[in-house]
């Protein structure tokens, strides 16, 4: 199958400074691509390149195997969407979704059916003859994706459209992108600096940073294995416990020591990863710690800590402890006893254990 | 009983603060209306003197309302007054000032708008450095270009006509209009050019279709600025025309200057009036736009 866009070898630099260091991105068709980082990484010039709006230093684009690399971006046969919305304000929303028809010559009766499905399919018809300066930002964000819609384009891409609104209309919006995408079976490119959005939209994820890719693969690639520290502390909220630990071998196994201000060393026992260095980061995503006697498994081991602070959050209370110098976040249910001060057995699943070098910060296992 | 005595002297204290402050208020208002007054006092003058007649200017008061009303200045202001040999009044000159003003102010105005919007827009290499130039042109001193200018005229063969005017009143415009529309412009945010290149708008669609729409409010700045520039010129207009290219407020020096025998005020004054009639009726039509203008921030999509 061929992609529907492969970026090989880009380079991007402003003046002497390295934006773009290097990306190879490849997705096939239906792909929902995110590209995730803090800001600042590289992300939306990414995006940017992809939809001709930057030139590019180095490298190839091609979408669905026709290079773009010196294309404009209106031969691209893409459709964008803003974080502002870019909304044309002095044109009514059905003259801002059918502009880019109007100035590609397509026929009026066309137009208008054209309108009419995509009006319809986001329900903004009421709103056809209002200005966006009348609109709400949720209203804005339907006639900008309307927009794009309308296109009917090989490739979507969206430079964090969601950023601009509450939190509430937010996640309403999300769901609705999602649902597009699996109603429309289309290629998008979608830009975030939201884990969590990231998370679920995406059927494959790019994490970058500094203008290098740090990370791809689906999202339960990247939140079960990341390939390193900076992949393991950006994704997931609250962020995973980093734990510098101490390796040792153990007959077949290892046996990993945690400093702790009180009581010797809290250890655990890991045999399905035998060939660790001494030094290793252990880490453990919050709900990969739990109270005992609420998590089963093979790999579960027990251990007990001194609880520094409660956070009851609804649906989970987040119970924190100091652990090799570190505040370690556990995921406790609601109902938790735990009081502040107090010992209790926490829980550790070593199945879902991520180890990695402190000095490189590379993946160990 | 001592509780009523406190209270009485509450309320007289405050019926004195309530005086005071009535007092303080009038005495602003006084001073606006005195103020209001020595600014209005030459227009009343000037108006007044208009339409008296010669005879009655001479006898009267200088701030006296005219015993009887009459436009006969303004007639010879118009179409008979002596500009130097010739009399003909303002109406020739006029209409050279009308020949100038507009087309220099459309011209300078339409360029101004395509330079802003590339300089704001279309960021390219040098683009900064360009602004600044421009921004330099305009606060150049008009005797400073006047010799240069003179010859690049005669080299052009526009030497003494209304388009060597036109064309020195839009180069020297430019600089000011660009400034206007750059500034108006850098306020709309990128994405939407990028919206519209995405949409397949080229350089002058996105122009047309999209900034020019939202352009109005500096549109009207710019015409006015560009036009009170323009009329009330008289440095350019004087170094730059002979007998039959003067604009309006040389031939107005000329009237004033070139009276033989008793100095006519009534049709000085006219002539005045007249000379600058067109730029107060910009402000009237349009000053509503030129404040929102000159205070429109960013555009919200």
């Amino acid at each position: 199958m061929t992609p529907i866009l492969d970026v090989k070898n880009l380079y991007k630099n402003y003046g002497s400074v390295e934006v773009l260091k290097d990306i190879n991105v490849s997705i096939d068709p239906g792909d929902f691509l995110v590209l995730v980082g803090p800001s600042g990484c590289g992300k939306s010039t990414l995006l940017n390149c992809i939809a001709g709006l930057e030139p590019i230093t180095g490298g190839a684009i091609s979408i669905d195997g026709r290079d773009m690399t010196d294309v404009s971006p209106k031969d691209r046969d893409i459709a964008m969407v803003f974080q502002s919305y870019a909304l044309y304000p002095t044109m009514s929303v059905a003259k801002n979704i059918t502009f880019g028809m109007k100035v590609r010559g397509v026929d009026a009766q066309t137009q208008k059916t054209k309108l009419a499905d995509v009006a319809q399919q986001l329900q903004i018809e009421p709103l056809l003859n209002r200005r966006p300066g009348q609109l709400s930002g949720g209203q804005r964000q339907r006639v900008a994706m309307g927009r794009a819609l309308v296109r009917d384009p090989k490739l979507f891409l969206f430079d964090e459209p969601l950023s601009n609104l509450d939190a509430k209309l937010r996640v309403e919006m999300r769901t609705e992108i999602k649902r597009l995408h699996h109603d429309l079976g289309a290629s998008m490119v979608y830009v975030t600096h939201d884990q969590i959005e990231a998370m679920t939209l995406a059927s494959k994820i790019v994490v970058m940073k500094g203008g290098v890719i740090q990370q791809m693969g689906t999202p339960s690639q990247i939140y079960n294995r990341p390939e390193n520290l900076f992949v393991a502390d950006f994704m997931g909220s609250p962020a995973m416990n980093l734990i510098p630990a101490k390796a040792v071998k153990n007959g077949k196994g290892m046996r990993i020591e945690i400093e702790r201000p009180e009581g010797g060393p809290l250890i655990l026992n890991d045999a399905a990863n035998p060939d660790l260095p001494e030094n290793v980061i252990l880490g453990l995503r919050p709900e990969d710690i739990a109270e005992a006697g609420f998590r089963a498994g093979k790999q579960v081991q027990t251990a007990h800590c001194l609880v520094e602070i409660v956070e009851p959050a609804g649906a989970d209370t987040y119970v924190m402890s100091d652990l090799g110098g570190k505040k370690v976040t556990a995921r406790f249910h609601a109902e938790t006893k735990a009081e502040p001060g107090a010992t209790l057995e926490f829980a550790f699943d070593l199945g879902k254990v991520s180890y990695f070098a402190p000095n490189t910060g590379q993946r160990l296992n | 009983m001592s509780d009523f005595t406190v209270a009485t002297q509450a309320i007289g204290s405050r019926r004195q603060g309530n005086v005071k402050r009535i007092a303080l208020r009038w005495l602003l208002y006084v001073l606006l209306c005195l103020f209001a007054l020595y600014y209005l006092l030459p227009l009343f003058v000037m108006i007044t003197t208009s339409l008296k007649s010669l005879e009655e200017i001479r006898t009267g008061s200088l701030v006296a309302l005219p015993r009887e009303i009459t436009f006969d200045a303004w007639s010879t202001a118009w179409s008979s007054a002596c500009t130097g040999i010739q009399c003909e009044g303002l109406r020739p000159f006029f209409w050279n000032s009308i020949l100038i003003a507009v087309p220099a102010v459309v011209i300078s105005t339409v360029l101004g708008a395509l330079n802003g919007y590339v300089i704001a827009q279309w960021r390219f290499r040098g683009a900064n450095m360009i602004f600044s130039l421009m921004l330099f042109g305009s606060f150049i001193p008009f005797q400073v270009v006047i010799l240069p200018m003179a010859r690049v005229l005669g080299m052009m063969g526009l030497a003494g006509t209304i388009p060597g005017l036109i064309f020195v009143h839009v180069v020297y415009g430019i600089g000011f209009t660009t400034l206007f529309f750059r500034n108006y412009y850098v306020t709309i945010p990128h994405e939407l050019v990028k919206a519209a290149k995405v949409d397949g708008a080229g350089f002058f669609r996105i122009f047309w279709s999209i900034f020019l729409p939202l352009s109005l409010p500096i549109i009207v700045v710019t015409v006015i600025w560009q036009f009170t520039q323009i009329w009330n010129d008289f440095l350019f207009g004087i170094s730059f025309s002979q007998a039959g290219t003067q604009p309006v407020t040389v031939a107005l020096n000329n009237i004033v200057n070139s009276t033989t025998g008793v100095k006519a005020y009534n049709v000085d004054m006219a002539a005045a009036i007249i000379a600058a009639l067109p730029t107060l009726l910009v402000y009237v039509v349009a000053g509503k736009y030129f404040i929102r203008g000159l205070t429109a921030g960013s555009v919200k999509g």
